[in-house]
């Protein structure tokens, strides 16, 4: 158990002889906070919550705040963080609206499994129910979206209910945790020690991966013919990439992913063939169909992966790599599940599987490469047409950040061209809103992801509407001149729901086409330097310069209003009547 | 997939909150609890949560994984009716009068084996336990004497089998 005397701010630090025993609740959030090895967080004040404001004022040599324009932006910010770091991130806010704005963050951080700590200020305890200014049931609010939410009232509770946040947050499928403190527990005194939480009695996080299981998944490699691994974010989350690396290496399987596990093996890997679901890759949509063995790891069987779940890689046998029993034949029924951890599972599994390279299996997929090849990705990456397209240019990012680049994206078209187009050569490297589907995410997460990297390239990829949902952020960015690169694809319009109008509605463009500012002026505005491209040929040389500058950069690219992303599984449909224009 | 009587069982602690979030799990996949009831357990210190739901198999076992995965929970099983011993209690408030004007009254007491909790001047109280269907039975038996307030609970039920949480609630109580 450590005391608060070693871990004392350096406002206190010069009374060092002083034997300060009390504290208030809100110094003693601090002091959780730094117990966590927390150094940065994402917030807004207000009311509520400004006695722990006041404590952070104090501690700032020990913890930076950044001042988000909104609270949602905290929460992404704090998501981007999570997410290059697979540290905690942490947001606070105050009571009543700022708790609300929290709850867009929560919930995408609840289905993309991102470990965050939010924590919100709530009217004194004697007010609770009354409807005082600015009190909203942010628990009950929050509940569906949280993996688990925690309301004090008394400072005393505050070291070990932090404690317990944190290991949640962090430890098994991670999720967001919330804790909203009364007014009063901020200001009461409190005898502080802290004391790392290791385990809840109620909460397993994961369980040691079973013999039987393992021993019967190997079996089902060994014999498989056609075997093929569609992975997810799990990978990244375990930090299993190079026990997935060894087993597809060893084993010889072509390996897929789902858009949140993107970046865990490099793209250009020979075993990684691609992207499944609604516009991924063709090979590896429709070969999902036709093998015979398919090893689900780390991903939970998404309708945007599954298409149709009926005609749904039916003909195969399927083996569930999965740390939540919850996701175990939720959609898909597996043949054989493995529970655990990916790293601890996949590397018991290693030595029980035979060597194989499986030769004819992977022409298949080259064929279909081929054909995606000649319909598609030509045409997406090096056009022929006029207008500019959103492929070529995230293939101009790719050749000026030598692929080394944290891709940041919003939704929409732009975020899938990103997923099919960006390389990666590293890890943790595709930061987008893949569950919730959150427009205005990129901005804000890719300020957190440049500070939870601050040795990496960050770009953000936005579409023009998606921008404008929290371009505030920008004051962020100027703020503390966050070097991150902002690239803006305008066509003018919210270019998926346009396409889908297009493709299912008869053309009728509902609210789909956008009046758009001066984009350039506004990152100006904002002294941010800004270039706008809506010619090809200017389009290499200014993203060279902008991926060249140490300082934010803003570009707007002016890409065709009206194109569409393929291949594309139209909702309901099964993978294999995936579309390729 | 055929729609099914389910029993819920749920051990979890003892937390404000965990109701709301248990409660949720139905909500968000519009599910209606038929019956709901909160009690201690077998075990110190640990609540019990009984829950009716008519639903598919796949919804149930969908539903017990994710009630099983909130945090305070411990464990949550579901079983089928011939699986369990269940019944429901019911009070009957009745005006004191008919006990001694109305003769079928008294057969009714007697026939379904209910209890007078109460007698007043102005009314008497009838307690009956057993299966829905029972209480139903005297509820339409007493209805055209006319019946003042009528309450019934949820469904309280136990397996027949053992619940296989008690190993894992004993490692706790070490």
């Amino acid at each position: 158990m450590e005391t608060v005397k070693e871990n004392r701010g350096a406002a206190t630090s010069a009374n060092t002889t002083e034997k300060k025993l009390k504290i208030t609740g809100a110094e003693a959030i601090i002091h959780c906070l730094l117990h966590e090895d927390v150094d940065l967080l994402y917030g807004y004040p207000g009311g509520a919550i400004m006695p722990v404001y006041d404590e952070l004022y104090k501690f700032q040599d020990k913890l930076t705040h950044i001042l988000t324009r909104h609270e949602q932006g905290a929460t992404h910010a704090a998501q981007g963080y999570a997410r290059v770091s697979g540290r905690v991130g942490v947001a606070m806010a105050t009571s009543g609206p700022g708790a609300t704005n929290l709850v867009t963050g929560l919930a995408d951080a609840q289905i993309d499994s991102t470990p965050m700590v939010c924590i919100t200020g709530q009217v004194p305890r004697h007010l609770l129910g009354s409807d005082a200014f600015q009190e909203t049931d942010i628990i009950g609010i929050s509940t569906p979206v949280t993996k688990w939410n925690y309301q004090i009232t008394r400072a005393s509770e505050i070291p070990e209910i932090m404690a317990k946040a944190f290991y949640i947050a962090k430890s098994g499928r991670p999720g967001p945790v919330l804790i909203d403190i009364t007014k009063n527990a901020q200001f009461e005194e409190m005898d502080f020690s802290y004391e790392k939480c290791t385990g809840v009695r109620s909460y397993m996080p994961s369980t040691k991966p079973d013999q039987a299981a393992l021993k019967a998944a190997a079996e089902l490699i060994n014999s498989a013919k056609k075997p093929y691994i569609v992975w997810g974010q799990g990978i990244i989350l375990g930090e299993a990439e190079e026990e997935l690396k060894a087993l597809i290496e060893k084993a010889g399987i072509p390996a897929a992913w789902t858009i949140m596990g993107e970046s865990a093996i490099p793209t250009d890997h020979p075993l990684n063939v691609g992207m499944v679901g609604m516009h991924g890759n063709y090979g590896p949509n429709v070969l999902t169909n036709e093998c015979d063995l398919l090893l689900a790891i780390g991903m939970r069987f998404d309708d945007r992966v599954t298409g149709r779940l009926e005609d749904y890689a039916t003909q195969a046998k399927v083996i569930h790599f999965e740390i939540d029993p919850a996701e175990v034949n939720k959609n898909v029924k597996a043949d054989v599940a493995v529970l655990g951890n990916a790293k601890e599972t996949l590397a018991e599994l290693l030595p029980l599987v035979d060597a194989n390279s499986h030769e004819s299996w992977h022409q298949e997929f080259k064929a279909k490469d081929k054909i995606e090849y000649d319909t598609v990705i030509k045409n997406d990456i090096h056009p022929t047409k006029e207008g500019l397209t959103m492929g070529e240019v995230i293939e101009e990012i790719n050749i000026a950040s030598k692929s080394n680049a944290v891709i940041v994206t919003d939704v929409g078209q732009h975020q899938m061209i990103a997923c099919r187009y960006a390389k990666f050569a590293q890890t943790k490297s595709n930061i987008t809103s893949g569950g919730l589907g959150t427009m205005g995410f990129a901005l804000p997460a890719a300020i957190g992801a440049k500070m939870g990297a601050m040795d990496r390239e960050v770009v953000a990829i936005i579409g023009d509407g998606g921008y404008q949902m929290t371009i505030q952020e920008l004051g962020v960015i100027h703020q503390h001149q966050v070097p991150v690169k902002i690239v803006v694809l305008n066509n003018d319009h919210l270019g998926m729901v346009r396409q889908w109008q297009e493709l299912f509605f008869d053309k009728r463009y509902a609210s789909t086409v956008m009046v758009n500012p001066d984009f350039v002026k506004i990152a100006e505005g904002y002294h941010i330097e800004a270039k706008r491209v809506t010619e090809r040929k200017d389009l290499k040389a200014t993203v060279q310069k902008m991926m060249a500058s140490d300082k934010p950069y803003f570009l707007e690219v002016k890409v065709e209003k009206e194109d569409n992303v393929f291949p594309m599984i139209p909702s309901g449909a099964a993978v294999s009547e995936i579309r390729l224009k | 997939m055929e729609k099914k009587w389910f029993t819920i069982s749920v051990y979890s602690e003892n937390n404000v909150g965990l109701l709301n979030r248990i409660s949720g799990i139905f909500l968000k996949r519009h599910i209606n609890i038929e019956s709901l009831n909160v009690s201690k357990s077998e075990i110190d210190g640990v609540s019990k949560f009984t829950i009716v739901v008519h639903t598919t198999l796949k919804w149930v076992q969908n539903i017990v994984g994710q009630v099983e995965k909130q945090i305070e929970v411990i464990k949550a099983f579901y079983h089928t009716d011939d699986e369990t011993i269940y019944q429901e209690s019911a009070l009957f408030k009745v005006a004191s009068n008919l006990l001694f004007d109305e003769r079928q009254i008294q057969n009714i007491i007697k026939e379904s084996n209910s209890q007078i909790v109460t007698v007043s001047r102005e009314f008497f109280v009838l307690a009956k336990s057993g299966r829905r269907f029972e209480i139903d039975e005297m509820y339409e038996q007493l209805k055209p004497f006319g019946i003042m307030q009528f309450v019934r609970s949820g469904r309280i039920s136990v397996t027949k089998d053992e619940m296989p949480i008690t190993a894992l609630l004993q490692e706790f109580q070490h």
